[in-house]
């Protein structure tokens, strides 16, 4: 009993500790955000009075206004998208599946191992071949459909009942309002586990941003962030304030749909 | 409502109909990944083998892929990938698998709290992370404050400035940012494992050792393997840390693949040919990789 009880609170110790961890950098940033870059850099570690202050040194820096209606912009349209796109192709995959989806399925998948580096540079060419630079367009289109979703639409759609679909077609629903009547509605996890990933990925997403929006009208919150540390002298305030800004709708949207997104999760790992 | 197919129309039998829907759904997404990825990564392979500058470009054979291998800043960049991951994923993925084992425990109270708690690193942007942490180790930032004032240090350690030090701070902001990510793939993973096993486990007192080793390595393998496949493609593309935290230095000691990649095209004169010859390389990396790991985790025991 005793030893069981010991494991217990070491087991107890060990997740506070890294629970502390994990929390602590976010904790500082948040703090920083309210004080002076001095006080910042003596360790000061409890809420400042100079939040204000920094906001308005950010604002007159940096068009954050700007980053932040691109990002939620390129964020938004990214995620409809890549949510109708691949979960059409999930559904379709599992539900209609034969020999040949089947294969084509399995070469898609390989398409998890094309690393974006090396596809970055061609990409690059051609869409500035096209004028796709500087816009929503040349923003989305390389990661609108990717195999992890497809995937994880199939996976989950494996525990979509078949008898739905068969009494449907006997109501006289065709394929396509099957879908969206039946299957959309049912996934509602699967779906907030998708938007969970895609929103965070588009909204984070630095390297692509970096080559095809290269213009000042273009910039993004990431970009935004990374442009304040080029210069000599680093304001910790107003640079944590930023990246505070640049966390925010990340952060709401990983509360949001934090439980959702374990159940869309655990479908996809079956 | 009903669609009004009478018999008649219907020439084509159902399920010829239903085949043809089923392309349709998947269409439009399979011919986007064609496109954006399969076709992309055949023109980077024709575009390493090409030289020249900006757009000239003409047929150089191998030229590039013998250059790569006599680059003294390419070969440093892959050194210092490989040590990031041979470092940084087992560690990452052995403390997921633990902190999910933990977490799965019945028993275990404030559960949701823990879990939000290892898991919130995952919402913050790779730059924001990347920059936070270039800040708690800067020579004025937080640790070496805490160092100071707890009489370690009489004045700030330039943590970014030293390459050993600096690969630290990387390998440490990287587990930071990705442990709750893996480990909330291995609590779904434990979900679909019936609970009464660990219980049985328990019953025959087995330590949390041996319940580890015997239960949730080997149930957990598929997930796992898919983990490690993700984090080995991802470590080998690391860019934002590399670019934001460290900005490579110093010199290039932290510099990445990716980060090299990226100047050689878009900060230098741009060589498309060549960086495209780095990038495929990387390519065949993380499929060699995936290979191997593949066959070791298919391994039956």
């Amino acid at each position: 009993m005793t030893k069981t009880k010991r494991s217990r609170i070491i087991m107890y110790i060990v997740l506070i500790i890294v629970s502390v961890i994990s929390v602590f950098p976010l904790y500082w940033m948040l703090m920083a955000a309210t004080n002076k870059s001095v006080d910042v850099s003596k360790g000061k570690l409890i809420p400042g009075t100079y939040f204000l202050e920094n906001w308005k040194a950010l604002f007159s820096q940096q068009d954050v206004k700007l980053a932040m209606f691109n990002s939620f912009k390129f964020a938004v349209i990214l995620t409809l998208c890549a949510l109708v796109i691949c979960s059409l192709a999930g559904y379709g995959f599992e539900i209609y599946h034969d020999k040949h989806k089947d294969f084509v399925f399995s070469i898609l998948l390989l398409g998890m191992m094309v690393p974006f580096v090396a596809t970055m540079i061609p990409l690059f060419r051609m869409f500035t071949a096209v004028n796709l630079q500087n816009t929503t367009l040349g923003f989305i289109l390389p990661t609108i459909s990717t195999p992890f979703l497809i995937m994880m639409f199939r996976q989950n759609a494996r525990a979509f009942p078949i008898d739905i679909i068969e009494a449907a077609r006997i109501d006289g629903l065709n394929e396509v309002q099957i879908f969206f009547r039946m299957f959309v509605p049912t996934m509602k996890s699967t779906y907030a586990a998708a938007m969970t990933i895609t929103f965070m990925n588009a909204w984070n997403n630095y390297l692509w941003p970096k080559v095809i929006m290269q213009g000042e009208d273009s910039i993004t919150m990431p970009m935004l962030v990374a442009n304040l540390t080029e210069g000599y002298v680093t304001d910790y305030g107003v640079l944590m304030l930023a990246v505070l800004l640049c966390s925010v709708p990340t952060v709401i949207i990983f509360f949001l749909l934090q439980k959702s997104f374990a159940e869309g999760i655990t479908g996809a790992v079956k | 409502m009903s669609e009004a197919n009478g018999p008649k129309k219907r020439k084509m039998s159902l399920e010829k109909r239903h085949n043809l829907t089923g392309w349709a759904f998947l269409a439009p997404a399979t011919l986007m990944i064609a496109v954006m990825s399969f076709w992309p990564m055949i023109q980077a392979f024709v575009l390493s083998l090409q030289t020249g500058k900006a757009n000239k470009l003409s047929f150089g054979g191998l030229t590039n892929y013998i250059r790569m291998f006599q680059d003294k800043v390419f070969m440093t960049s892959l050194g210092n990938t490989f040590l990031y991951l041979i470092i940084q994923v087992p560690i990452m993925l052995v403390l997921a698998l633990m902190l999910a084992q933990m977490l799965n425990n019945k028993d275990l109270r404030c559960k949701g709290l823990f879990r939000t708690a290892i898991f919130l690193p995952c919402a913050t942007s790779l730059v924001s992370y990347a920059i936070i942490f270039r800040s708690l180790f800067g020579v004025d930032g937080f640790i070496n404050s805490v160092l100071i004032n707890l009489g370690i240090l009489d004045k700030g350690y330039n943590f970014l400035g030293n390459a050993f030090s600096a690969k630290v701070v990387i390998i440490i902001a990287l587990v930071w940012r990705w442990t709750g990510y893996n480990m909330v793939f291995y609590l779904a993973g434990l979900q679909n494992i019936e609970y009464s096993v660990y219980e049985a486990a328990k019953i025959d007192g087995a330590s949390p050792m041996q319940t580890f080793f015997k239960i949730t390595v080997p149930l957990l393998k598929p997930t796992i393997l898919m983990t490690a496949i993700m984090s080995t493609n991802g470590t080998l593309q690391l860019f934002d840390e590399s670019v934001n935290l460290t900005k490579g230095g110093p010199g290039q000691t932290t510099l990445t693949m990716s980060h090299y990649i990226y100047d050689t095209v878009f900060k230098f004169v741009p060589t498309f040919g060549y960086a495209s010859a780095m990038s495929f390389l990387i390519f065949v990396l993380v499929a060699i990789l995936a290979f191997i790991q593949m066959k070791v985790g298919d391994k039956r025991d």
